[in-house]
């Protein structure tokens, strides 16, 4: 049973990362880079971690890619790519190559913590969670409001400043130029 | 795998014939229910808003009009399914599904009924198995029903863009902004919920709420509810945030290239998003199955059903009464609301509710806290009118319109 969600979700994840690179509309990348988000979501339920398959869902597929979607409709650049031609010629062999390299690093990764994978528990002591699944959400909130409460709140005030600064940038002041 | 099962109490356990019929019965169930509800829901829209504008309604179709939306629906199979020409084919055939399947599913998170009385904890005896009057109940229960409301945003962007003309696309950008504007505050009232709650499932959030004190729209003190409710009208795009298939600038909004059953399945959508979130709200703030008072001769199992249809009834009226007297919103009126009223009222009361909860949780002075967090209130009260005010008084110097 695990095997074939895992599979499936997999598939998902798979078709829809190659798809963001291979289909030539905006939109449909777009598309099935929620199809990846989705797979990720099973992914996180099939783990029992729930909450993050939610937050997977509402964040990312729910804001982040609706964000996307309404970028590419109102700048109306939602028109098919030729793909064939290449503005940048470098990017490509290079992606490749940085491809390549980090499939190689999370091979070697795997492979020289074989050991570890298999022996479950050693490291992170996670309860478990089939009987009550509240302990999960809590045992996340202690650990994000409590043991790093400050890393957390420093990268609220990022996010706070990354916004006003947004703001700033592209508001025009009126006389100091014909921009639109 | 009782994991990815286990959202029931019959699930855990060797799976038998029994509980798996069950869990089929109650799938069919209410997928079945769902589909009869939302047809009488736009017969009694219908019916209602007729009798409101002094109309007759429908009333040739069965008795008192009831089968008019069956005939409606057949109708809409047998006409012809018009693909325009410069739309997106395959996201075009796919943008109905997208609005009309997470309307669907939130159902399977609402509790229905169930005995809450005694500390039964909503739990029910069916052929001799304990089970919930819900299809399930998943450990992060409501927040299931924000990811498939964010999912159903999808359905309208989509539709009026791969139409591939302009006025479904500018309903669908109005529909996309106002969505993702008013989940914020959808997300905050609920948090305040979730504060007292303290669990994220509906049956717990249900079991909360005992007595008509515990009701949550009486403990968290009314305004989360209201700007649920006014933020869950705006997200289902119902009168008066119906900007989105706005007739009199639009045609007809993000729909206005769909036709035959495609059609219908958006009206479907619609319709039972404004059913599932009046059972939403009901579980949320009016104890959902929770009666005010035993019913007597009628067992506990059944009760709790027919105080859940009675409430939920109650809010079906209201949103066809908002249909029937309120004009629709202007665009810069509906995000004003949003972004400077409800959004930073939902945030002020989330943290003034987390503040009294902690207050009691450590036994502090009450009156204490209370002075404190009602100056704290005010001042930020003050600081962000005076600064919607700048903000508005610099936009009028530099030539805006508004």
């Amino acid at each position: 049973m695990e095997l074939v969600v895992f599979v499936l979700a997999a598939a998902m994840i798979l078709v829809g990362a190659v798809g963001v690179i291979v289909r030539s509309n905006p939109v449909h990348a777009a598309l099935s880079l929620i199809l990846t988000l989705f797979g990720v979501a099973v992914m996180f339920v099939a783990q029992n971690a729930h909450f993050l398959a939610a937050v997977q869902v509402i964040v990312y597929a729910g804001a982040i890619v609706v964000l996307f979607l309404f970028v590419i409709m109102l700048l109306g650049v939602d028109r098919s790519e030729d793909l064939s031609s290449e503005p940048f010629k470098v990017q490509r062999p290079l992606a490749a190559i940085v491809g390549l390299g980090v499939i190689g690093l999370v091979v070697a990764a795997v492979v020289s913590s074989r050991d570890a994978i298999t022996v479950r528990g050693t490291g992170l002591n996670v309860a478990d969670t089939v009987g009550d699944g509240d302990t999960n959400i809590k045992q996340l909130a202690r650990s994000v409001f409590g043991d790093y409460v400050v890393a957390f709140e420093v990268t609220s005030v990022l996010l706070v400043v990354a916004v006003v600064g947004t703001v700033l940038l592209t508001r025009r002041v009126k006389g100091s130029g014909k921009d639109s | 795998m009782n994991a990815l099962l286990g959202l029931d109490p019959l699930a855990i356990g060797d799976l038998i014939w029994a509980p798996l019929l069950i869990i089929l019965l109650k799938v069919v169930v209410i997928f079945a229910l769902g589909l009869l509800v939302t047809m009488f829901m736009v017969w009694f829209e219908r019916k209602a808003i007729a009798g409101m504008g002094n109309r007759i309604g429908p009333n040739k179709a069965g008795p008192w009009g009831l089968l008019q939306t069956l005939a409606d629906g057949i109708k809409l199979f047998f006409k012809e399914d018009l693909l325009p020409d410069r739309a997106d084919r395959f996201v075009f055939k796919l943008a109905p599904y997208l609005a009309f399947v997470p309307a669907f599913l939130v159902w399977s998170v609402i509790p229905l009924g169930g005995d809450f009385s005694d500390g039964k904890d909503g739990l029910v005896e069916w052929f001799g198995q304990t089970t919930r009057v819900q299809l399930a109940d998943p450990p992060v229960g409501i927040l299931l029903f924000m990811a498939l409301s964010s999912v159903a945003v999808y359905g309208i962007m989509l539709a009026g863009w791969s139409s591939g003309s302009k006025y479904p696309l500018l309903g669908s950008v109005r529909a996309s902004a106002q969505m993702v504007s008013y989940e914020a505050a959808l997300g905050l009232s609920i948090a305040t919920v979730l504060l007292l709650a303290g669990t994220l499932s509906t049956s717990g959030i249900v079991g909360n709420q005992g007595g008509f004190t515990d009701w949550h729209v009486v403990s968290t003190g009314v305004v989360p509810f209201i700007i649920f409710m006014l933020a869950a009208t705006a997200e289902m795009n119902r009168p008066p945030f119906d900007l989105v298939e706005a007739e009199q600038e639009l045609v007809g909004g993000f729909n206005t290239e769909y036709s035959s059953i495609r059609f219908g399945l958006f009206f479907l959508a619609e319709f039972m998003n404004t059913v599932t979130m009046s059972g939403i709200i009901v579980t949320l703030f009016f104890g959902g199955p929770q009666g005010l008072f035993d019913i007597p001769v009628i067992p506990g199992a059944i009760e709790g059903t027919i105080w859940f249809i009675a409430k939920v009834l109650v809010f079906l009226y209201v949103y066809v009464w908002m249909r029937a007297t309120l004009p629709r919103f202007r665009y810069d009126q509906l995000m004003d609301l949003g972004w400077k009223i409800l959004i930073p009222a939902s945030l002020g009361w989330f943290m003034l509710m987390a503040v009294l909860q902690l207050g009691r949780d450590e036994g502090w002075n009450r009156g204490v806290v209370g002075i404190i967090s009602g100056v704290v209130i005010a001042g930020c009260a003050g600081l962000m009118s005076a600064a919607v005010r700048t903000s508005r008084a610099n936009r009028e110097r530099e030539g805006a319109m508004f």
